[in-house]
C-alpha cells in the first residue's frame, strides 16, 4: 500500500495535467505486477469491493477515540477519510505495511461484514497515509482529480504506445492486467482479447472561439468557416455513445469506452444491424421531439432499467457518423462520403430507434450565429462544424471538427442563503443559493431558483463570504440567511445553459450549469429579474400525462 | 501553597507576573520588563525597557530588530538563576530552535514553567527540551493540540524531500521554511542525510544561517538565491537544485523565475493534506519545531504537574484530554501568538 498511498497523495496535490500523467507513469514503471495492476484498478474504478459505509468508519474511529476529541478533530480537518486515518490510534512500532495486492485481494473475496473487520485490522497496520488510501478505496470514489482518460494515457505514456491503442482493447482486459503490463514493458505481444464488437477511440472536437470574441491563440479567424469545407450539425443535449453491433453482438459505450448496454436495453434491441455507428443518445418525448437532459438522466447511473421507465422514457440514438459498416472500416473515408453511408444506412436499417441528425444549412457566418443562438428546441446547446474532408480520427485533434455552444443564458438573481464549503474553501461560505421576484401573497417575494458554488475569483469569494457574515439575518446548522429586500440585497449575474422543469423545487425549475458571472455590486436588488423571465426559457411540458 | 495565579496570569498583554512586576512573550505594546522565551517575532517583539533571555535569544532579536531592540539587555544562560522583585527565574531548554528555554518561575514554595514552543524530537541545531521537575503549574503551549497531529519520522521527510529531488531532477525544489529555527534544522538534517550539494537560500534567511554558523551549528555550502544577472537563462543553473526560502516568497515574482519549481512546505501544518492543497504545495514535509499531540500529552504526563495551563493554540482538546486523565487544566486563551506563521 505504501507506494500505492504516496502515489494518491502526489496526485491530489499535483495540478498540472502533466504532472499527474508523469506521477501515473512513474508509478506503473516502477511497481511490480501484479501490485500496480491492482492499483490501475481502483483508480479505474474498475473494482467491485464490497464497500464500507463512511459512517462505519466513524463508528471505528469513535470505538478508540473519545467522541469528543474525535469531534473537535473532524470540525479542524473538515474531512472524514482525512481524521480518521490521522487521529486512529495506530499501533506505535511494530507495523507490517500489507501489500496492495493483499489488501485488494482479500476485500474481493470478502462479504460486507468481513469487509469491515478487515479495513480495521488494516487500520492499525498502516500510516495515516496509507489509512487514508484505504478509506478511500473501501468508501468509494477516490476523487482525486484523476480520471480513467488521464490514466490510460499515462498507461500509453509508460509504454509508448498511443493512447487509443489501449482504450480499443481495455474492454477485454482484466485486473490485474498483466498482459497489458508485460505488453508495455515490451516483453510480450500486444494483448488480442477476443472482443466481440469492440470500442474504436472516438473523435472529439474542440470548443471553438472566434478571434472577435476573444483574442487568444485558440481562436478562429470566422472566415475559416466556409460552407463548402465545413459541414454544419446541431449539438444535441444527450450523452454520446458508440453503438457497435457485429456478429450477434451488440454493445453501447459512451465515449470513453464504457460499456452501458445494460441501461438501454430497448435501444439494444432496435440495433438491427452490422455496424458501428457514432451519434447522440436522448430519449424521445410523447409528442415526437426529444426530451430534456434529466430525462435521459433518470435512466442513466442505474444497474436496472424497470418496463415502465423505458415505456415512458424511451430512448434512441440520433446517430451522426458512421465507422464501420459490415466488414469495412469507413474511418479512413472522409466525411462526405461517410455521411453519404450514413443517410443511406439509417435508410436501409429503418429501425425505430435510430434516425439521422439533420444537417444545418451553411450559408453566412451571421446565419450560423443566428442557428447557434436560437437553436430550434430548447436541447439543443449549439452547433458542431466538421470539415467535409475530415477523416474519422481517434483523439481530438485541432482543425477537423469544433464544437460551437450557444452563448449561456445570463439572469440577474438576488442573494438569499450561504453555505459554508468543502476542502479549501471550508473557512468561507462559497456556496450561494439565489432567488427571483414574483408576486406572493403578501406583494413581491423572492423565490429561489438555484444555487452556485463556483464562477467566481478567489478576490471575490472573499467578498462575498464578507457580505454574507456582515449581512445575515438568521442561521440554520451551517447556512446563513442573508439580507434579501427590495432595498437591501445582493445582485448576482447568474450564466446557466438551460432550465428544466422540476416539481421537487419550489419554483418549479432547475439550472443547468450554473455559475456565478459576475457579482452587481451596483445593482439595485429591486432591479433583479422576474421569474416570468425564467419561464419563457421553460422547454413545453413534456411528460403532460404522467 | 499560595494561589498559582497570585505568582502568574493572563492578561492582554501576555503572561504577567505581579509581585515579579514582570511579563513572559509579552504580546502587546512595550513593557517595563520582558522575559523572552525565544527567538520568534511574535514571542519576541521590539521595544521593551528591559529584556531577560538567554544569549542566544538575545543575538537573534539584534540580528532581527537591530541593537537598540530594547533599553537593556540581561542574558541568562540555561539552568542560572536570577532575582526580579523576590521571585526566582531560570531557563530550561525548549528544543525549539536555538536559544529556545522554558522559563521558570518560583515564588514562595511555588514553582511555574512556561514552555513557550517546544518539541521533544531531535534537533540538531538547539539544545534538547528537559523537562523540570517538581512543577507545580506546566504553562504549556498547545499549536499542534489536537489528536490528528502526529508528525511522522522526520529523517523519512527528509528522505522525501531527496527522493524527489531524484526523481524529477529537472525540477527546481522550492523549500518553505521558516526563517527562524526551520530553515537551518531542514539544512542541517540534509546534510546529515548525505546531500553535500551547494544549497540556495532566500535573502531573508541569510542572516540567521549566518547567526547559527556562528553559534557552531555547520551548515555547509550555502549559496544566495538571488540572481545577479537578469539574463536570460540565467536561472537554468537552479534547475535540480533545493532552494529554502520563506514560504510567502514562493508566489510571488521571486519563486516563480525558478525552472519549472516544485513548492514544498517544511512545517507540522503538512499533516493535513487540505492545508497543503490549499497552499499550492505539492511536496508537503512534516517536519515541526513544534511538540505534536504524543508529545504534548507524553510530556504532561512526564512533568506531572498539580495543574496544566494552556497558553495558545487548540486548547480545548488538551483540556478535554486532561479531563479525561483526570488532570486539572485551564486554558489561558492567550492572543496574539501567530502559530501559523511561525511554525
Ligand atoms: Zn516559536
Ligand atoms: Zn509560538
Amino acid at each position: 500500500m505504501q507506494a500505492f498511498s504516496d502515489l494518491l497523495e502526489r496526485l491530489i496535490l499535483t495540478p498540472s495535467r502533466n504532472g499527474k500523467i508523469a506521477l501515473l507513469a512513474g508509478y506503473f514503471r516502477s511497481q511490480p505486477s501484479p501490485a500496480r495492476g491492482w492499483g490501475l484498478a481502483v483508480l479505474t474504478g474498475e473494482l467491485d469491493i464490497p464497500g464500507v459505509k463512511a459512517g462505519t468508519i466513524r463508528k471505528l474511529a469513535e470505538d478508540r477515540v473519545d467522541p469528543e476529541l474525535f469531534r473537535l478533530s473532524y470540525d479542524y480537518v473538515g474531512d472524514l477519510a482525512e481524521t480518521v486515518s490521522l487521529i486512529w490510534p495506530g499501533q506505535r512500532g511494530a507495523n507490517r505495511v500489507p501489500p496492495i495486492e493483499d489488501v485488494v485481494e482479500t476485500l474481493l473475496g470478502a462479504t460486507r461484514a468481513q469487509g469491515e473487520r478487515l479495513v480495521a485490522g488494516w487500520l492499525d497496520m498502516l500510516e495515516p497515509k496509507g489509512r487514508w488510501a484505504l478509506i478511500k478505496m473501501v468508501t468509494g470514489g477516490l476523487r482525486i482529480g484523476v480520471s480513467a482518460r488521464l490514466t490510460k494515457l499515462a498507461l500509453a505514456e509508460m509504454g509508448g504506445v498511443e493512447p487509443g491503442e489501449i482504450e480499443e482493447i481495455w474492454h477485454g482486459l482484466e485486473p490485474p492486467y498483466e498482459s497489458l503490463f508485460d505488453w508495455l514493458d515490451g516483453t510480450a505481444d500486444k494483448p488480442a482479447p477476443d472482443i466481440a464488437a469492440p470500442f474504436r477511440p472516438v473523435m472529439l472536437a474542440h470548443p471553438l472561439v472566434t478571434k472577435d470574441k476573444r483574442d487568444t491563440p485558440d481562436a478562429i479567424d470566422p472566415a475559416m468557416i466556409d460552407p463548402d469545407v465545413f459541414a454544419a450539425e446541431w449539438k444535441y443535449d444527450g450523452i454520446r455513445v458508440q453503438a457497435v453491433s457485429e456478429n450477434g453482438t451488440r454493445r453501447i459505450y459512451t465515449r470513453t469506452g464504457d460499456d452501458i448496454s445494460h441501461t438501454f436495453p430497448d435501444v439494444l434491441a432496435g440495433m438491427d444491424f452490422e455496424a458501428a455507428i457514432d451519434g447522440e443518445l436522448l430519449i424521445g418525448a410523447p409528442n415526437g421531439e426529444v426530451a430534456p437532459f434529466n430525462e435521459l438522466q433518470q435512466r442513466l447511473n442505474r444497474k436496472t432499467v424497470t418496463k415502465k421507465q423505458m415505456e415512458t422514457r424511451p430512448a434512441f440514438i440520433r446517430a451522426y457518423d458512421i465507422l464501420v459498416e459490415g466488414e469495412e472500416d469507413l474511418r479512413p473515408l472522409p466525411f462526405r462520403e461517410r455521411r453519404q453511408r450514413l443517410e443511406a444506412f439509417v435508410d436501409r436499417v429503418g429501425s425505430d430507434r435510430v434516425d439521422l441528425s439533420p444537417l444545418v444549412p451553411v450559408t453566412t457566418l451571421e446565419a450560423l450565429e443566428d442557428h447557434r443562438n436560437a437553436p430550434p428546441a430548447p436541447e439543443i446547446e449549439g452547433l458542431m462544424l466538421k470539415r467535409w474532408d475530415s477523416v474519422y480520427e481517434a483523439g481530438r485533434p485541432t482543425g477537423p471538427w469544433w464544437k460551437w455552444k450557444r452563448d449561456p443564458f445570463l439572469v440577474d438573481a438576488v442573494l438569499l442563503y450561504a453555505q459554508r464549503g468543502h476542502g479549501r474553501r471550508s473557512s468561507f461560505y462559497s456556496d450561494f443559493t439565489f432567488g427571483v421576484w414574483r408576486d406572493g401573497e403578501e406583494g413581491l417575494e423572492l423565490t429561489p431558483v438555484g444555487k452556485a458554488y463556483f464562477g467566481f475569483t478567489d478576490e471575490e469569494l472573499k467578498l462575498l463570504d464578507k457580505f454574507v457574515r456582515e449581512n445575515t439575518i438568521d442561521r440554520f446548522g451551517p447556512v446563513r440567511a442573508v439580507t434579501a429586500t427590495e432595498d437591501h440585497g445582493l445582485v448576482l449575474e447568474v450564466a446557466f445553459e438551460g432550465l428544466n422543469r422540476s416539481p421537487r423545487h419550489k419554483s418549479g425549475l432547475a439550472m443547468r450549469f450554473p455559475r456565478i458571472n459576475r457579482i452587481r455590486w451596483d445593482k439595485p436588488a429591486a432591479e433583479a429579474d422576474r421569474i416570468e423571465t425564467l419561464q419563457t426559457l421553460l422547454p413545453p411540458d413534456p411528460i403532460a400525462n404522467p | 501553597m499560595i494561589r498559582p495565579d497570585l505568582l502568574l496570569k493572563p492578561t492582554p498583554k501576555g503572561l504577567y507576573c505581579p509581585p515579579g512586576d514582570f511579563y513572559i512573550d509579552p504580546v502587546r505594546g512595550a513593557v517595563d520588563r520582558a522575559v523572552v522565551t525565544h527567538g520568534h517575532a511574535d514571542h519576541a517583539r521590539a521595544g521593551h525597557e528591559h529584556v531577560l533571555a538567554t544569549p542566544e535569544t538575545l543575538a537573534i532579536m539584534a540580528a532581527r530588530y537591530g541593537e537598540g531592540f530594547a533599553g537593556s539587555t540581561q542574558a541568562l544562560e540555561y539552568g542560572e538563576a536570577v532575582e526580579i522583585n523576590g521571585v526566582t527565574v531560570w531557563f530550561s531548554p525548549a528544543g525549539h530552535v536555538l536559544g529556545s528555554a522554558q522559563a521558570v518561575v518560583e515564588w514562595k514554595g511555588l514553582r511555574m514553567v512556561c514552555t513557550g514552543d517546544y518539541k521533544r524530537r531531535r534537533d540538531p541545531t538547539c539544545r534538547a527540551f528537559e523537562p523540570v521537575a517538581d512543577t507545580h503549574v506546566f504553562i504549556s503551549e498547545a499549536t499542534f493540540g489536537l489528536p490528528v497531529f502526529k508528525h511522522p519520522d522526520t529523517d523519512g521527510e527528509i528522505a522525501k524531500l531527496l527522493d524527489s529531488v531524484r526523481m524529477f531532477p529537472e525540477r527546481t525544489h522550492l523549500v518553505g521554511v521558516y526563517a527562524l529555527g526551520k530553515a537551518q534544522r531542514v539544512i542541517k538534517l540534509l546534510r546529515e542525510a548525505g546531500y553535500h550539494e551547494t544549497l540556495y537560500i532566500h535573502g531573508a534567511l541569510e542572516k540567521l544561517c549566518q547567526l547559527y554558523e556562528d553559534h557552531g551549528v555547520a551548515l555547509g555550502p550555502l549559496e544566495s538565491a538571488t540572481l545577479e544577472t537578469s539574463e536570460r537563462g540565467a536561472q537554468e543553473r537552479f534547475r535540480g537544485k533545493i532552494i529554502l526560502g520563506p514560504p510567502s516568497a514562493f508566489h510571488d515574482k521571486w519563486g516563480r523565475r525558478f525552472p519549472d519549481p516544485l513548492p514544498c512546505f517544511a512545517s507540522g501544518w503538512m499533516g493535513v493534506r487540505q492545508r497543503a492543497k490549499q497552499s499550492g504545495v505539492e511536496l508537503p514535509l512534516i517536519i515541526s519545531d513544534h511538540a505534536d499531540w504524543d508529545e504534548l500529552t507524553d510530556t504532561v504526563r512526564e512533568v506531572d504537574p498539580e495543574e496544566l495551563w494552556i497558553t495558545h493554540g487548540r486548547e480545548d482538546a488538551l483540556v478535554r484530554w486532561a479531563e479525561l486523565e483526570g488532570r486539572k487544566a485551564r486554558p489561558l486563551r492567550l492572543v496574539g501568538y501567530e502559530e501559523d506563521n511561525f511554525e
